[in-house]
């Protein structure tokens, strides 16, 4: 095996993808597209909601459950007035979705029965932002106080009048939507990553056969090795670089707590990164056409790692034999890792298990992908 | 180093199969070191399989082929190291640049970058490219691409050139400059094969191979082959050239009519005698003629001939 060749094979590549519109899109702008899709598909919350609100106590109290509107992320306050007739025309024209309104006798019927109410005045037009910033209120609200319950008035015309409370199981939707959102994104990194990783290098070797520059290339003394490795490491690079984008993208766009070291993520990704680059360089080596390889590689990483990697089925509820297969699965671990890492701040040590299976499955698509590519035509 | 009268390359019963057609059967020749020597035949011959078994990236189904002592079939990597092997189709990168397609090969090769940088300046102006260093190789003519796959193939100074078609589709002008370049390396000791299309091109080669449905036909020097084909060559222009092959077949001396783009080639055994004769008969007839030319036979000619021979006998 000589660098020399390895490296000659790799500057080339890398000239080629730069000089190549359709690598060039799956290498820079597929990942934030996919991210951006399959993140904002499982993301259901919106945020930053205009929301006007009326405080007509002007208690401690009060002001303390208005400022939990301001700070939280779901909501924006754009407006404070001090009457009807302004909040209504804050809402009728459209500048807030909501309005919240602190009843005069708040803080007093607090202290008096342990139980007060805040008025939730709704645009409903559309049913289901209206539903979900009423979740988003409630929420607050609850926050602030787990006895408090939520009332809601509503006017005439195109206001309705909201349900007088709010059932307990709502509330629990409304948790586990927001607890999901942080458990699907690092699964949604993975599931980016699956695709396009061997997106990437599905087109490598086919691209050579469709063009015609293949029997000139196995014409030369440069072995199967080099091939390979030559052509992997400018894809690893590129790679690793999408894979820090939609981490980023994770943990600053969509606000998911990130818990381990940066050491334990970038180990982990530059395992499965072998894995899914080798996978397409597999299939490329095999379909000698680019739409076929680029569409087989579709077909091979997405169902399994969308069904079956636990990024949104829990594998633990799935039946016996299918849990089986996710074994096979090879976003399964990545998925795994990524949410240990991501949620529960876990090291490589404690993520043992899955890394040394991702190391297997590693070593089983090198050796696999290195024996492949064979120096003849035929 | 092989001793001086050792063949450079030996191939015998050389065959390949495909499904449903044997591309190539017992197919045995040698070549001399220095040798320019042509593969020729129509199309399907079975030109490109010899040349593809040849470089080692197809393996034959029997024969053996050696270049010097490496037995190219048991091991082919090790005759990949000291020949370059230049596909029918190009097959150079199109989004590289002229000098990056010649780093790339160079670098394969393993050739040190001071001896490439050297090599590289004579090689470019031998064939009119310096201006085009930096030009993508897609956007080259097809006479610069043929003459950049060549400058690829002898940047590492190779002892075996095999060269399929490269000067189909070539300007006038980027063909003598190839050849110039193939004179040349013939002298420093290379050993060429090279297959063409072109009759001037096969004259130019020291010995032709001729191949038809993938069978050796006749091995020799163009010359030797030329005078194997008995008879004379008559070009004849016609507007009604079908009424002209019809009058003409099977007539007395008349050994071989074809039909060719503006009329007909015929072979006649005595020309001074058939002229006459035969523009007589055809004046006769009524059937437009314009003059008839006697001309050298074209390769295809020489198949015609050859192998109607073949068939005869
Ligand atoms: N890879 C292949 N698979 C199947 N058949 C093939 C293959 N390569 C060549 N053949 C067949 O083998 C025969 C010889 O083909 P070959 O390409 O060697 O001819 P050639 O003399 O180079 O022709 P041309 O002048 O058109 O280049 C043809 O009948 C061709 O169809
Ligand atoms: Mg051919």
């Amino acid at each position: 095996m000589r660098l020399g060749r390895i490296r000659a094979m790799a500057v080339k590549e890398m000239l080629q993808v730069w000089r190549d519109p359709r690598s060039l899109m799956i290498a820079l702008l597929m990942p934030v597209m996919q991210m951006a899709l399959l993140g904002y598909g499982v993301n259901l919350d919106a945020k930053h909601i205009p929301v006007c609100t009326f405080d007509r106590e002007g208690s401690q109290f009060s002001e303390a459950l208005l400022k939990r509107f301001k700070s939280t992320a779901y909501f924006a306050v754009v407006e404070t007035v001090d009457n009807y007739r302004a909040l209504t025309a804050a809402v009728d024209g459209g500048d807030c979705r909501i309005a919240i309104v602190v009843p005069p006798d708040f803080s007093k019927r607090l202290s008096d029965s342990g139980a007060s109410s805040v008025q939730a005045i709704i645009d409903a037009t559309d049913d289901n932002s209206a539903n979900l910033a009423l979740g988003y209120a409630q929420s607050v609200v609850s926050g602030f106080s787990a006895d408090i319950a939520v009332q809601r008035a509503g006017m005439q015309g195109q206001w309705m009048a909201a349900p007088a409370a709010l059932s307990l199981e709502s509330r629990v939707w409304f948790n586990e939507d927001l607890v999901s959102r942080n458990f699907i994104i690092p699964g949604v990194v993975a599931m980016v990553m699956a695709l396009v990783g061997s997106q990437l290098t599905s087109l490598t070797i086919s691209r050579e056969w469709e063009r015609g520059t293949m029997e000139l290339l196995v014409s030369t003394p440069v072995t199967p090795m080099e091939v390979m490795l030559g052509k992997l490491l400018p894809y690893f690079a590129i790679g690793f670089f999408d894979a820090a984008l939609c981490l980023a993208f994770a943990v600053f766009w969509f606000d998911v707590p990130f818990r381990g070291t940066v050491f334990t993520l970038f180990f982990t990704t530059a395992l499965f990164l072998i894995v899914v680059l080798g996978l397409g360089y597999l299939i490329s080596v095999t379909v000698r056409s680019q739409v076929g390889a680029s569409q087989i590689a579709l077909l091979v990483t997405m169902l399994p790692t969308a069904l079956l990697s636990g990024y949104t089925f829990p594998i633990d509820q799935m039946p016996a034999l299918i849990r089986a297969v996710t074994y096979l699965v090879h976003a399964r671990y990545y998925v795994t890792i990524l949410k240990a890492v991501f949620l529960k701040g876990e090291g490589v040590v404690e993520l043992a298990e899955p890394i040394l299976a991702m190391t297997i499955y590693a070593a089983l698509v090198a050796v696999l992908a290195a024996r492949a590519f064979r120096k003849r035509l035929e | 180093m092989s001793a001086p009268d050792k063949p450079k390359i030996r191939v015998a019963g050389l065959t390949k199969r495909f499904v449903g057609t044997t591309a190539v059967e017992g197919a045995t020749f040698d070549i001399a070191r220095g040798e320019i020597f042509g593969l020729v035949g129509p199309d399907g011959a079975g030109k490109t399989t010899v040349m593809r078994m040849l470089a080692g990236v197809m393996r034959p189904d029997a024969g053996s082929i050696e270049i010097d002592d490496v037995d190219v079939v048991a091991d082919p990597e090790q005759a990949k190291l000291h020949l370059s092997y230049m596909p029918q189709r190009f097959g150079l990168y199109e989004d590289l640049t002229v000098d990056e397609n010649i780093r790339f090969y160079a670098d394969l090769f393993e050739v040190p970058r001071k001896l490439r940088d050297e090599r590289t300046g004579p090689l470019l102006a031998a064939s009119n490219m310096e201006a085009f260093r930096r030009r993508l190789a897609g956007q080259l003519s097809g006479g610069m691409k043929q003459k950049l796959g060549l400058i690829c193939s002898l940047i590492h100074t190779p002892q075996v050139l095999l060269l399929d078609e490269p000067t189909t589709g070539v300007d006038p002008v980027s063909r003598r400059d190839f050849w110039r370049i193939l004179y040349s390396l013939r002298e420093s000791g290379v050993t060429i094969l090279i297959s063409t299309a072109y009759l001037d091109e096969a004259e130019r080669c020291t010995r032709l191979a001729l191949f038809h449905e993938g069978r050796l036909r006749y091995c020799d020097t163009p010359k030797r082959l030329k005078a194997l084909m008995p008879g004379t060559l008559l070009a004849i222009t016609s507007t009604a050239a079908r009424d002209l092959h019809k009058a003409l077949l099977g007539r007395d001396g008349v050994m071989s009519v074809m039909l060719v783009g503006d009329g007909v080639h015929a072979v006649v055994d005595d020309a001074d005698r058939r002229v006459p004769e035969l523009s007589a008969a055809l004046d006769a007839g009524k059937i437009p003629h314009g003059e008839l030319v006697r001309v050298t036979p074209s390769i295809e000619d020489l198949f015609v001939g050859l192998l109607k021979d073949e068939h005869a006998s």
